[in-house]
């Protein structure tokens, strides 16, 4: 839940607090299930191959091989489509033999990086750009459409980068005066904090016309105090964990739970 | 309960013929939608405020249920004219407008473009 719903149910409850103690029963507080609709239509795809990813970042986790184990197992136990289990695709690799071979079906593109060009490793957005070229390669994915029998494909990027930051934090501080009696005081203590960045794009490719249906991008963070040593895996998992329920929605329908007040 | 539910269903059955602008007969028709949806019967609570507007286009807590009900089924386009339609009748309502920020929050989520 974001911080604006959670205000507003904080601030729903408070109303019903008030017209409780106000002794007025014209108003029922009901728990409700609003379905979402997926964002994508994926009535002509029974099978879906979670392909590759275009992988940078730490050196600690392998994004590409991670990311398509965690969506792999995420589809076959939320969707209805039957996952292909095929071997992940080095798809930056894939992007560099391409250039040097020069795809003769790919059409004219003043933009795109020519051999060279790539970076030698990936670490941040910018170096990610220079593989978009792969996921306009209609020709490229509609040969792996019929490959493994025109599936829907999801492919994309995964960065994942190790991210520091210091500044001032308020935090809470117990205290107790003379009495032995206890308070809570706001603080401001400089702290130095580090932690990850997981910010992947999530391609749909059409497996029957090669074409994109549909992207989209997330961003998640994660801060520890600079002492904690948090293995990049388990970051890696807790950030997933926050971008898997935005990326399901693409492709399944989804049940957000709250409460509305029914009035008399 | 199930013996109440029954005899308010055949009360509102027995009822005579509808007016529009009938409060009471509206009334009786929002607190049996009620009754029902907090068992989860939603299609027949929505079908109980669906009549009551009829009875009372005036009467705004039976367009916010039916709004609520709306929501429950998914049918986005019809709940936001239902919440709209009760503040209308009740700018001032604070659990109609708080209904209504909670709706368009997840309205807002089901409709982003694809994209982003």
């Amino acid at each position: 839940m974001t911080a604006r719903p959670a205000r507003l149910a904080a601030s729903l409850a408070w109303l019903l607090a008030v017209g409780a103690l106000a002794g007025c029963t014209n108003f029922f507080e009901i728990a409700i299930e609003t379905p979402i609709r997926p964002k994508l239509d994926i009535t002509p795809f029974q099978r879906v191959l979670v392909a590759g990813f275009v992988g940078g970042g730490s050196d600690d986790v392998d994004a590409n091989m991670e990311t398509v184990r965690v969506l792999r197992s995420q589809l076959r136990s939320n969707s209805g489509m039957r996952v292909i289990e095929a071997d992940v695709l080095p798809l930056a690799e894939i992007v560099a033999r391409q250039l040097k071979q020069g795809a003769p079906d790919d059409p004219p593109n003043d933009v795109a990086p020519q051999e060279g060009q790539l970076p030698e490793r990936i670490r941040d957005e910018k170096d990610l750009d220079a593989y978009d070229q792969v996921f306009a390669n209609v020709a490229y994915w509609k040969q792996l459409g019929e490959e493994f029998q025109n599936p829907l494909i999801v492919t994309g990027t995964v960065l994942f980068v190790p991210h520091s930051r210091s500044g001032f934090v308020q935090r809470e501080e117990e205290v107790y005066d003379a009495f032995g009696r206890r308070a809570v005081r706001p603080v401001r203590t400089y702290r130095e904090r580090k932690g990850f960045i997981l910010r992947p794009k999530f391609i749909f490719i059409d497996g029957r016309t090669g074409t994109q249906v549909y992207s989209e991008t997330f961003r998640e963070e994660i801060l520890y105090d600079a002492q904690q040593n948090t293995p990049a895996l388990s970051s890696y998992f807790e950030l997933m964990d926050r971008v898997v329920p935005g990326f399901l929605g693409a492709l399944a329908s989804q049940k957000i739970r709250g409460s509305r007040i029914l009035l008399k | 309960m199930r013996v109440t539910l029954a005899c308010l269903a055949l009360l509102l059955l027995a009822a005579p013929p509808a007016v529009a602008g009938s409060r009471p007969q509206a009334k009786a028709q929002v607190e049996f939608g009620i009754a029902v949806a907090q068992r989860g019967l939603w299609r027949e609570a929505i079908f109980r405020w669906e009549k009551a507007v009829e009875l009372d286009p005036t009467y705004a807590a039976a367009y916010n249920n039916l709004a609520i009900g709306y929501e429950h089924e998914g049918l986005f386009d019809k709940a936001r004219e239902a919440y709209e339609k009760a503040l209308e009748l009740e700018p001032k309502n604070t659990f109609i407008k708080q209904n209504f920020e909670l709706f368009k929050e997840i309205n807002d989520r089901a409709t982003r473009p694809p994209g982003r």
